[in-house]
């Protein structure tokens, strides 16, 4: 286990190095002087001196990427230029506007997406199942921002329960924080659910056939109770991996999502800073979400090995 | 092969994807010769109307066309969804071979690159092409391809080391062939079909990922007519004219469909074992 976990967490680092590597790479690679790049064409010399000053442009390479690192490790990210502000305090803020949208679609997903695809399993090759199946298949054929722009359509114009979009901030207390969250977090949801739904359903499908399950039932135990006491249990360890794995992809769809809905959360900064050039801003936060995503992974395969012990002695 | 075909008329997924997908072609080599109106032209006279006898699909916010530009539009998620399944499939397919041809620490260092992919989403690889190279349909191609890359060397390495266990494989071994002879001659040939189902449903995956693109502005530019594009400015017109918003929507949401609905059925025809399962 232990040496399982060290080899785990030696990938984890190993993984951010490259990346780090990567996304320096290909921000330096931009032709021409990234100062000037940033104050467009007719930026005061000055101006211009003092920004290159601050990049670092004089020193070598290899030298600024170090300090870059060296700034990531202890937590300073350098300063953004647009919003005249520590790039570490921008992202934290917005940090708390993604996390909770983030957690929440999960959630919904979840609780949505397994008992849906339990009850296709347990109703397997009934039009129930069929039904459930062709929700599957609706559900990660329709682009999320497709379906954002139909719930707004719904419950904002026609309906009027929810905003269109906008973010209150926490301040504005917690139940319009969270109303504007909803739609958005459902957009996500959706596709989420349709494909937890279907790993479910064929996860309980799986174990279904199992020698124990015949057992269960050959010694009188009805069809629910087996169902609850010996299918569950075992089909949660896929079902398990995958809504990690979705964790990542929610959090990468809340780049979509919350452009429209205007929600300023990391996604509106990334276009926000990509637009305005603010690439002390973009080289940063495209770090820190290839970090959430590996480090996500991570926690699932950490998680797995907990689950299923049988993983532990094998090599991957 | 007739009873390839007879499964493949029995299977109802596989006809109504392959339904949905040839429409979905058709209308894109139609748009090359005809189009009802011009994509481009623009009509302010007559803007944000909705579905009438001179406008099938109603006009949007220029006074342009939705089902021209609909039409349009198909041919930039085809060559997007073909180039990057093509990039992917070649590196990814040449890659996962060459993992199982010579095993070893080759294996090793592929394997290890194509799980170090997984730090790089399809989004975050275009904001970060975007960046370097500004907007355009070539950011998507290069975004989506790298991110297929990874997901072909796995099937193709995992499918690839089953076949080297093979009878077939052993003889050629027997008949002194060399490893990569064996590979593109008898391994290859024998796993295209679960390529060919790979292939098939990342298709899909690529034009929801192109429409995402272009809908947050990172992919193919104006005024050249692209679905995400269209949804992107019927979200400031949705309350005005809803259908600017849905017809987009339903013909990115009926390809994707159609393409996925062709790679399970073909996983099921080509699978029988993995079929009856399911």
């Amino acid at each position: 286990m232990i040496a399982f976990l060290l080899r785990r967490i030696a990938t984890f680092l190993a993984t951010l190095a490259i990346a780090s590597v990567v996304i320096f790479a290909a921000l330096e690679l931009l032709p021409g002087d990234p100062a000037q790049i940033m104050l467009g064409i007719d930026a005061p010399p000055d101006a211009l001196e003092a920004l290159q000053k601050k990049l670092g442009v004089d020193r070598p390479v290899v030298e600024r990427y170090f300090t870059w690192i060296g700034g990531l490790v202890v937590g300073d990210m350098g300063e953004s230029f647009t919003y005249v502000m520590p790039v570490s305090d921008l992202i934290m803020t917005r940090l708390g506007v993604t996390l909770p949208l983030a957690l929440l679609a999960a959630l919904i997903s979840v609780v949505i997406g397994v008992p849906v695809g339990l009850y296709a399993a347990a109703n397997h090759k009934t039009p129930r199942d069929y039904g459930v199946m062709i929700f599957g298949q609706l559900g990660i054929a329709i682009p999320n921002f497709w379906f954002a722009i139909l719930l707004v359509l719904v419950f904002s114009i026609y309906l009027g329960w929810f905003p269109a979009g906008g973010f209150p901030g926490w301040d504005a207390g917690f139940w319009p924080a969270i109303k504007a969250l909803i739609l958005p977090a459902f957009s996500l949801a959706i596709v989420e659910a349709a494909i937890f739904a279907r790993i479910s359903r064929s996860a309980v499908l799986d174990v279904l056939r199992e020698d124990f399950v015949r057992t269960a039932r050959a010694k009188g135990l009805s069809r629910k109770s087996t169902l609850v006491k010996h299918v569950l249990r075992n089909a949660m360890i896929p079902i398990i991996t995958i809504c990690g794995l979705e964790l990542s992809s929610l959090l990468v769809g809340t780049i979509v999502i919350e452009q429209v809905f205007n929600i300023p959360g990391l996604g509106r900064l990334v276009f926000q800073s990509l637009t305005q050039l603010d690439l002390m801003v973009v080289k940063n936060l495209i770090m820190l979400l290839v970090a959430l995503v590996v480090f996500i992974n991570l926690v699932v395969d950490l998680l797995y090995a907990v689950i299923d012990p049988r993983l532990k002695h094998q090599g991957h | 092969m007739s009873t390839f075909l007879k499964n493949a008329r029995m299977h109802r997924s596989l006809m109504i994807g392959g339904v949905l997908t040839l429409l979905l072609l058709s209308v894109a080599v139609l748009s090359l010769f005809w189009t009802p109106w011009s994509p481009t032209a623009i009509d302010i006279a007559n803007k944000l109307k909705g579905p009438s006898a001179k406008h099938w699909l109603g006009t949007d916010h220029l006074g342009r066309d939705v089902l021209s530009m609909l039409m349009s539009g198909s041919q930039i998620s085809i060559i997007v969804g073909f180039l990057a399944v093509s990039v992917g499939l070649l590196v990814g397919v040449a890659l996962g071979a060459l993992a199982s041809t010579y095993r070893g620490w080759v294996e090793e260092l592929i394997m290890r690159m194509s799980d170090f992919s997984i730090a790089f989403p399809i989004i975050i690889t275009a904001v970060l092409l975007t960046a370097i190279l500004g907007p355009g349909t070539v950011n998507s191609i290069l975004a989506i391809g790298i991110f297929n890359i990874p997901i072909f060397a796995r099937i193709t390495r995992g499918a690839a080391n089953a076949a080297w266990a093979r009878e077939y494989v052993m003889a050629a071994q027997t008949c002194g062939k060399g490893r990569l002879r064996i590979t593109i001659e008898h391994v290859l040939p024998n796993i295209s079909g679960a390529l060919i189902v790979q292939a098939t449903i990342l298709f899909a995956v690529a034009i929801l990922a192109e429409a995402a693109l272009s809908f947050l502005g990172l992919g193919t530019q104006p005024p050249e007519p692209s679905w995400g594009k269209m949804l992107n400015n019927a979200q400031t017109f949705v309350g005005l004219a809803p259908h600017l918003a849905i017809f987009p929507g339903l013909a990115i949401a009926l390809s994707v469909m159609g393409l996925n609905l062709i790679g399970d059925g073909l996983r099921d025809v080509l699978d029988p074992k993995l079929a009856r399962a399911r």
